[in-house]
């Protein structure tokens, strides 16, 4: 069985990320589509600290005898690694469209120019 | 009663690869008010839509890349402000909004009874289109979020057939929400006190091109606005800001 200081400090600590992440949406520093995979993380870690049962339960489904928080670590570790390879994409869409821009706005300053080298 | 004729009003079309249908809708649009300036926010696409939409006389504002719905119309709504317009529309390009029913959603922000009209699918008669099962069952859930969030009905928070006087121009020109904006934007208008009011209208089926809400992205966008509509009650009420000169 999980310790029950582990359980109270993994509740306490994914419940918190939760309520971290909302507050961020509030104040309009965090958008909702980059949100949505943070809250479920944290609810999926707080459901699974809190419920023990459940957390030895799953424990024994996958063979993990002995400590059964390991399996908790590696939930966690899924979904932030879930949650990295989000960011990437986003990154990499972010740098694209950087791209696009810098190159419509050398265009458009060379189109700029050449009027004003027409008029004068 | 103010006259149409007396106001600057122009038309906000989004279209994302919408050629086929784009140049109708802007003919129609003609027909409807002569005097109703035309802009087309083309949403990076990759047909001949900017291109059918200049030469059917519209003003065309094109974006480097797909912003999304409500990443093109805020573009829109930028450009009326920008240029003083009094009146504006919204218009989908892909031919489902009908310009000819324009006058009745209009009517309520020209009497000065709204600042913001919306054309419904699901008040009065009941006939033509009305989107798919699946959807229509969406739109009955967000739809009754909304009415409590706004403590007045609503019945079709998806609607974009809208028709905004100046107050409403320039709140969705400085804050709009992104993604499939609507929903939000509902709740938005009535924290910020501005008074909406729902029209009856008939919608048609689009006309071509592809909606961009397929299945699974339908469950993300309900997660997602009930998510931005949930936190949305723990901000502080906004009132309406004096608009900038």
């Amino acid at each position: 069985m999980t310790p029950l200081a582990v359980s109270i400090l993994g509740a306490i600590a994914s419940f918190t990320l939760v309520l971290v992440v909302l507050e961020l949406i509030r104040r309009h520093r965090l958008r909702e589509r980059y949100a949505l995979l943070w809250l479920v993380t944290g609810l999926v870690l707080t459901a699974l600290s809190a419920w023990r049962g459940g957390l030895n339960t799953i424990a024994g489904w996958v063979g993990v005898r002995g400590y059964p928080p390991a399996v908790l670590f590696a939930v966690a570790i899924l979904f932030i690694l879930a949650v990295l390879l989000h960011y990437s994409t986003v990154v990499s869409r972010l740098s694209d469209q950087n791209i696009l821009l810098a190159q419509k706005l050398a265009l458009l300053e060379q189109e700029l120019r050449s009027a004003a080298r027409d008029d004068a | 009663m103010t006259e149409l004729s007396e106001l600057r009003r122009i038309a906000i079309v989004p279209a994302w690869n919408e050629a086929a249908t784009v140049t109708g809708v802007i003919e129609e649009l003609r027909a409807f008010d002569s005097g109703l300036a035309v802009v087309v926010v083309d949403d990076g696409s990759t047909d001949h839509t900017a291109q059918a939409a200049a030469a059917a006389g519209a003003h065309v504002l094109r974006l480097p890349f797909n912003l999304g719905i409500g990443g093109a119309v805020q573009t829109g709504f930028r450009y009326a402000y920008e240029r003083g317009y009094e009146l504006a529309v919204r218009v989908d390009g892909d031919g489902q909004h009908d310009p000819a029913q324009l006058g009745a959603v209009i009517a309520p922000v020209l009497r000065g009874e709204a600042d913001i009209a919306v054309g419904s699918r699901f008040l009065g008669a009941g006939d033509g289109y009305r989107s798919s099962r699946p959807r229509r069952l969406g739109i009955r859930i967000l739809a009754a979020v909304v009415s409590r969030l706004t403590h007045q009905r609503v019945t079709d928070p998806t609607s974009g057939f809208q028709a905004l006087n100046r107050k409403g121009i320039a709140l969705f020109a400085r804050d709009y929400p992104h993604d499939y904006p609507e929903v939000e934007a509902t709740v938005m208008v009535a924290r910020h006190r501005l008074r909406s009011v729902e029209v009856p209208v008939t919608m048609r089926e689009r006309g071509g091109g592809e909606s961009s809400i397929t299945a699974l992205r339908s469950i993300y966008y309900m997660a997602k606005v009930l998510l931005a509509l949930f936190v949305g009650l723990f901000r502080n009420t906004v009132l309406p800001q004096e608009e900038r000169v």
